[in-house]
């Protein structure tokens, strides 16, 4: 017999998707081909994964001995400075290029062609950012640890707020990546301007390249206009708490960070809930 | 067989329009296309090909006419109707990193009952390339496994968009053929291209599109209607090539016979082939 059968059409259609595979099911086979597509990709390990570990060691080898004050050395603060901007390349820059990268191959539009439930494709990006972002703060706390004598926060209250700053940071960070992905006209031509090179720049004032206390006061005030600064600075409260007599105010505002955090979250979900395609715009 | 298959057809579309801004892809289309057959929309590229197509898949939606998929509009169709169509994209290059076999399970893994990958990886050829990463295809296999992932889900219909583009001619032999095992095993296919011997080989049926408009439909041999049958007898005289189309040529041949008293001059009797009738209908002369 032939495999093909059709359905009686004149029956009462059963509820939309009943029978097919859940929401749950699919996210998770999406994160493991995400995890794997990503981590076997050379360009997106280098580029987004190793990038920030490669830039502690150099920066603390060249700087990291001298002394910030207060008892902080530049090798602290760049610790908890990469960690801020390891989450946002983990998030942010690589869900930006890798979903421009889709839409332009029309990955996502043969996704959208099959029965896959199209909330399992935030799903599996969810997953692999996840692993990505913790991966990726493991090997930076491993380097600190073993190149700057850093010493891991012992106190509860200090992984709470490692916590909730790692959770809203990769949340508002996603956000903004997804909706970023849909800007370049081509990913592969001008996906680095539209998509890295804003990320560098809020890189080099947030406090990830250069220490906080020696960028301007009002580079740090743009600067703290977006997420990256509010991480890095929630990241230096958690590994750095002696720092507290640099900052602004003498107070590492917590309440602030999660207020500025919490904003970027919803104004990011409304930028992808009114931006985000599944197709290229139309080209004739 | 099923009965029910004969009633109510795979696709029935109703004076399709679709327009971007001023221009209009897609001005009135019309066509029928029954359970099992192999449909082939034929035309020049820009001629509403695609539009057509991805209104039909729901990818896009229509300005005005009515567009029935497997008895479903696909502009409202959710995730049950796209369980049962199989879609393979011109030029889809995704996941470069994934082997051939974690990319159709993957997508195995979106369906109900999606028949076993290893089935469908040897149906299309790559049982060899199972373990080869994407990116080290080569142009046909990248296709094939094109169609092996529209085909995964046991689809009721296939919508196939330009699938040899870029061939060489042995590998599209070889595409063909697993074309034709897949319409004889009843599945709905509506494929669209612009090389008319790919539709002469594979449809049963074809529908010449052109400016957004069907020009003509048939079986590739009758295409062209009552001028399929008609032959052009030339022969040379003092002025030079003359030529009469003609549905008798035998008639035109012997008055010439008569005429010149028995042997014509440089004569040949030709019926157009379906390239000649394919491109007097897209090109719009005559």
């Amino acid at each position: 017999m032939t495999a093909a059968t059709s359905e009686h059409e004149s029956i009462q259609a059963p509820p939309d998707g009943r029978g097919l595979p859940g929401v749950w099911s699919v996210s998770l086979s999406r994160g493991a081909v995400e995890l794997k597509s990503f981590f076997r990709e050379r360009q997106a390990v280098v580029f987004i994964f190793a990038m920030p570990a490669v830039m502690l060691v150099l920066l603390g080898t060249i700087f990291g001995r001298q002394h910030a004050g207060a008892g902080v050395t530049i090798g602290d603060l760049y610790v908890a400075g990469l960690i801020g901007g390891g989450v946002m390349a983990t998030s942010y820059q690589n869900l930006g290029m890798s979903i421009a990268f889709e839409r332009e191959r029309l990955t996502l539009k043969r996704l959208r062609g099959t029965p896959m439930p199209p909330a399992a494709y935030f799903g599996g990006k969810i997953i692999q950012v996840l692993v990505a972002a913790v991966a990726e703060v493991v090997i930076l706390l491993a380097v600190g640890v073993v190149f700057y004598h850093l010493h891991l926060p012992t106190s509860a209250g200090a992984w709470w707020t490692f916590a909730w700053v790692f959770t809203l940071g990769v949340a508002a960070c996603s956000l903004l990546g997804i909706a970023a992905s849909s800007v370049p006209r081509s990913a592969a031509r001008n996906g680095v301007a539209v998509i890295t090179l804003p990320f560098l720049v809020l890189q080099f004032i947030s406090g990830v390249y250069v220490p906080f206390t020696l960028v301007p006061p009002w580079l740090r005030d743009i600067a703290s206009v977006f997420p990256l600064e509010w991480m890095c600075r929630g990241m230096r409260s958690v590994f750095v708490p002696q720092a507290v007599v640099l900052e602004p105010g003498h107070s590492w505002q917590h309440a602030q960070t999660a207020l500025v955090l919490g904003a970027w979250i919803v104004a990011g979900l409304i930028l992808c809930l009114s931006t985000f395609r599944w197709q290229n715009r139309r080209d004739g | 067989m099923n009965v029910i298959n004969v009633a109510s057809p795979a696709v029935r579309v109703r004076g399709l329009r679709k327009s971007y801004g001023e221009v209009s892809a897609v001005d009135g289309i019309s066509l029928e296309i029954a359970p099992g057959e192999v449909f082939a929309l034929l035309g020049p590229n820009g001629a509403g090909k695609t539009t057509t197509v991805e209104i039909l898949e729901g990818y896009r939606d229509r300005d005005s006419g009515e567009v029935s998929v497997l008895g479903t509009d696909p502009q409202r169709a959710g995730r049950s109707w796209r369980a049962r169509i199989g879609i393979v994209l011109q030029l889809a290059s995704d996941a470069p990193e994934l082997t051939v076999a974690e990319m159709v399970t993957h997508f195995a893994g979106f369906y109900r009952a999606p028949r076993p990958p290893a089935e469908v990886i040897d149906l299309v050829g790559l049982t060899g390339k199972s373990r080869a990463r994407i990116h080290s295809l080569s142009g046909g296999q990248l296709r094939r496994l094109d169609v092996a992932l529209g085909l995964v889900g046991n689809p009721e219909l296939l919508f196939l968009d330009e699938p040899t583009t870029g061939f060489d001619p042995e590998a599209r032999r070889a595409f063909w053929e697993v074309i034709r095992a897949l319409s004889g095993s009843g599945v709905t296919v509506l494929l669209t291209t612009h090389y008319l011997d790919e539709a002469a080989a594979l449809a049963s049926r074809v529908a010449v599109i052109r400016d957004g408009a069907i020009v003509a439909e048939g079986a590739p041999a009758e295409l062209g209607g009552s001028r399929a049958g008609e032959a052009i007898v030339s022969w040379q005289d003092r002025d030079g090539r003359r030529s009469e189309r003609t549905s008798e040529p035998t008639r035109v041949v012997q008055r010439l016979a008569a005429s010149y008293g028995g042997e014509v001059p440089g004569l040949a009797v030709n019926r157009p082939t379906l390239e000649d009738i394919y491109l007097e209908l897209i090109g719009g002369q005559q």
